[in-house]
């Protein structure tokens, strides 16, 4: 029934398990260096859709059937559905799972919105409320530009602590049996305001959420730093990281070694993108592409996930608010003692 | 996090480890992409003059087709990137403000032509547009009430 550790930590005692997951993402980050995980690269940005918005809905639906079909299960052995995006009332998540009739819970964390889903649903499988859930999110770049920031088309200057929202969608099927990375700690983000109001700035912001974070995890676990064999944040970019690992080695953590951050795994350097990747997607493409590969090869066995939000809207920007932030961390294990 | 760091501090900080904008690089391209943008203007107007229209009509026709030029660069995709290697030189000229217009009304077709590219198209040059008229009129009081 799962064990309270502290304050943010639990330990899932049925460690839940992730029986099948898929990534599909656009052309640009077909083009990076995680390129071959992913299960399918849409060249086309409208994805044969009429806008970007029914675009990432496509992103979410084709990735569900994915997850269905490699984890060889039809939408009727799906007891819930936890989903999210960035566009205004998560309208891709919805639009994208709308014709599968599985109960649905709609969430916005912002991008940290893939290991928020993953938290919730594998605390649902954990309680015994279901036998299989689908956690699963997406970004797009053109239409989070459209909503946050602005038109494609006008001519503007990237300040060079931008980030890149990265298209495409990720999520996985947790499942109470079966082989496969299992879902062991779970520590929920506590929102983190350290006054940053540059939208363009989203490294810094988040940054302090993913230390807080990740501290109370190694506090309340009292697992030694180098427990895990990676690390890795949603999307702080290269700006994040840096100041990630600053503010980390400042509380006594050293974990240099095994920490990368999601956003500058997934693009290359000449790409453009200023300090990386970021969105929803990042966290979850990544993961759901690259790392858990990583983890059924036994390349790693031990990975904590902390995915990366900034809970800000174009209204609060204007109207002078600063940017909250969360993370949330779950950590996943394929030997479990 | 390190609780010691008030707010006021960690921005500074975070400021501080930045990566820093190219200043000398931008302005340079600033200036170069501004420059060829106006002396593509100069010629038309020079070619215009040349071909017997008056100086009145001549900068008007010039500022029309500077107009077009943007419009239909935004429209094919080219001036966003134009923007992106120029910044203000590329923003600051009419041809700037033609693509602040059409580039929203492009981007939010998909919403109507109501109340997506009448009610949007205005989104960027809004603004400009109405502090432009404001200061008009306040320049026009002086002007009526001190020549």
């Amino acid at each position: 029934m799962g064990t309270r550790l502290g304050k943010q930590t639990i330990r899932l005692d049925s460690h839940p398990v992730i029986q099948s997951w898929a990534a599909i993402v656009g052309a640009k980050e077909g083009q990076g260096p995680l390129s071959r995980y992913f299960d399918e690269v849409v060249e086309d940005e409208y994805y044969g859709e009429k806008s970007f918005e029914k675009a990432e809905s496509k992103f979410v639906r084709e990735t569900f059937s994915k997850i269905l079909m490699k984890g060889e299960v039809s939408a009727g052995d799906i007891q819930y559905i936890f989903a999210g995006d960035l566009l205004n009332q998560c309208i891709a998540a919805s639009f994208g799972v709308s014709s599968s009739e599985i109960p649905y819970f709609g969430l916005y964390g912002a991008c940290s919105t893939m290991a928020e889903s993953l938290s919730l649903g594998s605390m649902v499988v954990e309680g015994g409320m279901a036998e299989r859930v689908i956690c699963i999110t997406s970004s797009h770049f053109c239409s989070a530009e459209k909503q946050f920031r602005f038109p494609l088309e006008f001519g503007s200057q990237r300040p060079p602590t931008a980030q890149w929202t990265v298209t495409g969608s990720g999520g996985v099927m947790v499942g109470s049996a079966g082989d496969g990375p299992r879902v062991v700690h779970v520590t929920t983000g506590k929102i983190v305001d350290m006054g940053i109001t540059d939208s363009n700035d989203m490294g810094a912001a988040m940054a302090p959420a993913a230390v807080d974070t990740i501290t109370a995890h190694f506090t309340e676990t009292g697992f030694p730093h180098d427990y895990y064999d990676l690390i890795v944040t949603g999307d702080l970019g290269s700006h994040g990281k840096n100041l990630c690992c600053q503010l980390l080695e400042g509380n006594g953590i050293n974990i240099q070694t095994c920490y990368d951050d999601c956003g500058t795994m997934i693009f290359n350097e000449n790409q453009q993108t200023d300090c990386g990747g970021s969105g929803c997607a990042c966290s979850a493409t990544v993961f759901a592409g690259y790392l858990l590969e990583k983890l059924s090869k036994r390349e790693i066995n031990k990975l904590l996930l902390v995915s990366t939000g900034a809970l800000h809207s174009p209204i609060s920007i204007q109207q002078g608010d600063s940017i909250l932030t969360i993370a949330h961390a779950v950590g996943i294990e394929m030997t479990v003692n | 996090m390190d609780k010691k760091m008030t707010k006021k501090e960690y921005m500074e900080w975070s400021q501080k480890e930045a990566p820093k904008t190219k200043k000398g690089r931008n302005m340079l391209m600033a200036f170069l992409v501004g420059g060829t943008i106006c002396t593509i203007g100069q010629i038309i107007n020079n070619l215009l003059l040349d071909a017997g229209m008056i100086k009145e009509d001549s900068s008007a026709v010039t500022t029309l087709i500077m107009i077009f030029l943007g419009a239909f660069l935004t429209g094919l995709n080219i001036y966003d990137n134009i923007g992106k290697v120029g910044g203000a030189g590329a923003s600051i000229p009419v041809t700037g403000f033609a693509n602040s217009i059409v580039s929203p009304a492009m981007e939010y077709k998909k919403e109507g032509y109501v109340m997506g590219v009448g009610a949007k198209m205005f989104l960027i040059a809004g603004p400009v547009l109405v502090y432009g008229v404001v200061a008009s009129i306040i320049c026009g009081i002086f002007y009526y009430l001190f020549r």
